[in-house]
This record gives structure tokens, sequence and C-alpha cells, in this order.
């Protein structure tokens, strides 16, 4: 199973690691990797994930992100490794 | 391992900088439903389109929520319907009905558009050549999502000028018969000369005979992605801006193959180019005469502009060739008018015209594209305008191709409105001299001396 890579930005506010973290616990998703910076005043995160023990597709846990982030005014994607790998390696 | 940082840069360009596969083409041959009786043919068409592109629209929406990335459209090109007709039609209202069961299966299968309704008549015409081409306003009056496209020219052949001649009338009368819906006909009629049999862009896609069964062709776009990029190297040299934008370029096609990849593989069908294609759309950011403004001239059309847009399409390629294991279709940057809010300012402004954009198409894909002319322009006056067009296509062995849209009752000043993709387009004005002579001269203009290549 590829990795799955969920990317969150927006403005910092408390709780937003734990949220995200409590839906992928939920649904069965192991996060192998978290890195976390502040750019231009801006909250990001990305998580490297393996949702293959999920019962949840990609497609429905970033559909499922993406209303999370929108309940805590965040923005968050949830893709496939494969398309960050095409374009930043050769 | 992909870093934050990266991860960062590819959702910028999909959130803010428009970058998207602008479309995943399916090819499919139609060569096995030839048949004499017409509504078997009919039927055959139908069933084979329905049944190979079933899956197609639903397979884009997949892969666009699995990797986050818009595919904007979900198309299918097929073969030549002249070539398919050809022994069922014996009249230009047989062939609409083909038109029509197209559009009834582009519509079954949820497809944008569906291209194919072509004759490819480089060096002459046959019966069925000149019967589907005299069947195209009528084609395109009474369907919705199908694209037609005539091949007149080539290097190898020459151009046909009897077939230059027809098609002048020909967009006059499509402009006519659809002069209460903008005159949208004729953005869904494309004139080529040495068109690619692999080109995923409508309105000119087309499944070439050369081509296999069925194939996954797909057109990346990213234009915004390129403006952004070079805005962070104003005022550098040229070396650093062609870097710029060959490694925005690869980025931006790495998407491209990967959807392709995708795509084929889930559908079971051979994965068949990407065509690198700058290819515009009218929303704010989304423009290919930005990029040509950002690289320094003050509104497209200035002097410089060509000379812009040749260091822009050469260094795409170089940057997209290496991005993706097979190339091929149009490949380059689009200059269509009504599709690009830069080129509709720069009309506005009056820095555009149709000599300068001429210019632009012999160092660019297409050529004159979606450009709205007078409605009172002479059928032989856009004959001209194709012959030239077709002209330099033929003597600079490439592909060249016209889609102007007579409005009809409209005049300089004026406007067509399209809306969606199509955007809206300033009526252009042309020549006011004419070419009666040249073009109601019979015949076809031998191919150039550098064709005699064996």
């Amino acid at each position: 199973m590829k990795k799955t890579i969920i990317t969150v930005t927006g403005k910092d506010t408390v709780g937003i690691i734990a949220k995200v973290c409590n839906y992928l616990a939920e649904n069965n998703v192991n996060i192998e990797d978290i890195s976390q910076t502040i750019l231009q005043g801006y909250f990001h995160m990305m998580m490297i994930t393996d949702a293959s023990k999920s019962d949840k597709n990609t497609a429905e846990l970033a559909g499922d992100l993406k209303k999370v982030g929108e309940e805590i005014g965040v923005m968050i994607h949830c893709q496939r490794e494969d398309i960050f790998d095409m374009m930043h390696r050769i | 391992m992909i870093n934050i940082f990266e991860a960062n840069e590819t959702n910028e360009m999909i959130e803010n900088e428009n970058l998207d596969v602008r479309t995943i083409t399916l090819g499919i041959s139609l060569l096995d439903c030839i048949d004499s009786n017409l509504d078997r043919l009919n039927q055959k068409i139908y069933d084979k389109i329905t049944t190979l592109a079933r899956n197609l629209v639903q397979t884009g929406k997949d892969i666009e929520a699995e990797y986050g990335i818009p595919i904007v459209n979900k198309r299918i090109s097929v073969t030549p319907i002249a070539l398919i007709g050809g022994a069922a039609c014996k009249t230009p209202e047989d062939f609409v009905t083909i038109a029509e069961t197209l559009d009834r299966a582009a519509h079954t299968v949820g497809v944008n558009f569906l291209g194919g309704y072509s004759a490819l008549v480089s060096k002459g015409m046959t019966k069925a050549d000149e019967l589907l081409i005299r069947s195209i306003p009528m084609a395109m009056a009474r369907t919705e999502l199908v694209c037609s496209s005539v091949n007149v020219g080539s290097t190898k052949t020459g151009i046909n000028m009897d077939a230059v001649k027809l098609m002048g009338e020909i967009v006059k009368s499509t402009a006519e018969a659809t002069k209460d819906n903008n005159c949208l006909g004729c953005a869904k009629l494309v004139i080529f000369c040495n068109a690619p049999d692999d080109n995923p862009f409508m309105a000119g896609a087309f499944h070439g005979v050369t081509e296999a069964d069925a194939i996954i062709n797909v057109g990346v776009s990213g234009p915004g992605v390129v403006k952004h990029a070079l805005e962070k190297v104003r005022g550098e040299n040229f070396e650093v801006l062609c870097e710029t934008i060959k490694k925005t370029a690869f980025k931006v096609t790495r998407v491209g193959q990967l959807v392709a990849r995708e795509a084929s593989r889930r559908l079971g069908v051979p994965f068949g180019i990407i065509d690198l294609s700058l290819a515009p759309t009218p929303a704010i950011g989304d423009s290919v005469a930005d990029i040509l403004e950002e690289i320094g001239v003050e509104s497209v059309g200035a002097p410089g502009t060509t000379a812009a847009l040749a260091l822009l399409n050469d260094q795409v390629k170089k940057g997209g060739v290496m991005a993706s294991s097979y190339v091929g279709g149009l490949s380059g940057a689009f200059i269509p008018v009504s599709e690009d809010q830069g080129m509709i300012n720069a009309v506005n402004r009056g820095s555009l015209s149709m000599e300068k954009l001429e210019a632009m198409t012999c160092v660019c894909s297409v050529g004159l594209d979606m450009i709205a002319i007078p409605g009172n322009t002479r059928s032989t006056t856009i004959s001209g305008i194709i012959a030239d067009e077709m002209a330099i296509g033929m003597i600079n062995q490439k592909t060249t191709a016209v889609r102007v849209i007579p409005a009809i009752g409209k005049d300089v000043g004026d406007s067509l409105e399209f809306g969606g993709l199509l955007g809206s387009a300033p009526i252009m004005p042309v020549s006011r001299f004419g070419c009666d002579a040249l073009i109601n001269r019979t015949g076809r203009i031998p191919a150039p001396v550098h064709s005699f290549k064996n």
C-alpha cells in the first residue's frame, strides 16, 4: 500500500494536531512521520501515513479530513504520496 | 522522503496557481464499426463508445480525489468520421445522423467533448470527405458536444486549396447555422495543417488511423504555475528565466504523466502520449498572455512578444520532454484569444492584432485560435486567413490551425460571450482588402522542396 500524505495549513490554533490525530486513530490510519513549521505566520503540518489498514480509501479519507479542517478553520489535504514523488524526485 | 516544503509547493500550485490536468482523452478507433447500412453503423458506433468509455469519467474523478489534482475535462476522440461513414453516407444529412449518434454517446458516458467529426483532405477530397465537410454546419448546429476538424494541408503533401476555399464557406455557414447561440458552432470547428494523430485537446482531437484500438492521451496545463515561478526571478537574465520555465514545466508534466499512467492502468487502455501544452483558461491567473507580460512585454502584441513566446514554447518542451515517457499531440503554448483573459485584455487595449497573432503562431502551437471576426467578413477572406496559416505550418513543418468565429450580425467593438472554458471573444478587425482571385484558383499548392527527404 502506498503512503498517504496529509497536509494541514491555516491559522495556528489550539488542538489542530489533536483533532487530526483523533480522526486518524478512529479510522485506523498509522502516522509514520510528522513535521510542522510556521511559514509566513501560517501553521503548516505534514504527516506521512499508512492507511492500508483503514476501512476507508484515500478519496474517502480526503473528503472526511476536508470537513475536519473546515470545523477548525484550516485546510487539510490528504493525497497519495506519488504525486509529490513524481513532481519532486527524478 | 518528501519534505514539508515540497508538499507545500505542490499544493500551492494546485490551490493558488491553477495547476490542473486539462484533459484525459480516450482515443477510440471506430474502424471496426464500418458498415454500409447507416442504422447499423450508428448502432455500432454508439455501442463501441459507450462500452469502452463507460468508466472514463468516474476513473477521472477517482484519480482527482485520491491525488488532490483537478482533472478539468474527460473527453473522447474517435477515428475521422469521413473514413467511418464513407460506405453508408450518401448525403450530408446521412453524416449528420452520425454526429447525432456521437453526441448521444458523449452525453451517455458524461464526457465534456467528443472530437473526430473530421476529414483528412490535405491532398484531395474523396466524395465522403466532401459530404462530411458539407454536413459540418448542420452537425455543429444539431449537436452539443461534438467537435469537428479538417486537415487541409501538410508539409508532405502541400495545401489543398479547393478544401481551403470550401472551408471558408463552411466556417461562414457554421456561424450562420448557430447564430442564435453566439455562433458557437465555429468554436467547435478547427482547420489544420499537419494535424497530429494523437492530440488530446479540443476542438481538434481525433483518433488517427495510425493509432491502436483505444489509447489514453493526457493534456497538461499550468500557465499560472509558470507565471508564479517567473515572478520570483523578475529582472534576472535569460539563463535564469529559461531554467525556471524548464523546471516548472518538468514538475507540471510529471503530474500529467502520473495521471496518464493511473488512468491507463485503471481503464486497461494503453497510455499514448502526454501533450505538453500551456493551455490557458479565462480564469484570472491562468493566462499565457500574463507569462509573456511577466517575461517583459508591456502588453501582449508589443514588439518582443514573438521572441518571448518562442522562448517560452521551447523551454516548456525542454522541461516537459524529460518528464514524460512519450510526448506528442500539439505540445506547446496555446494562444487562444477568448480563452485567455490576458489576451482579451490585450485586444481591448489595442496592442494585439490578427497580424501579430499570425506572427506569434510561427513559433508556438497552434494557430489563430478562438478569434471572433466581424460577421460580414467574406468567405474568401476567411479562406485567405486559413491559407496563410496553413502556409506557415507547411513551410515550418509544424502544426498550425485556424479556429475563427464570424460573429453574425456583429462588428468590431462587440463581443461574443461563450462562458465557461471558451470565455468571451472581442471581435477583432480583419483586413478590408480581399483575396478572391487567389482563393478562386483551383487545385493545390505543391509540397515545399524541403519535404523531399527520401
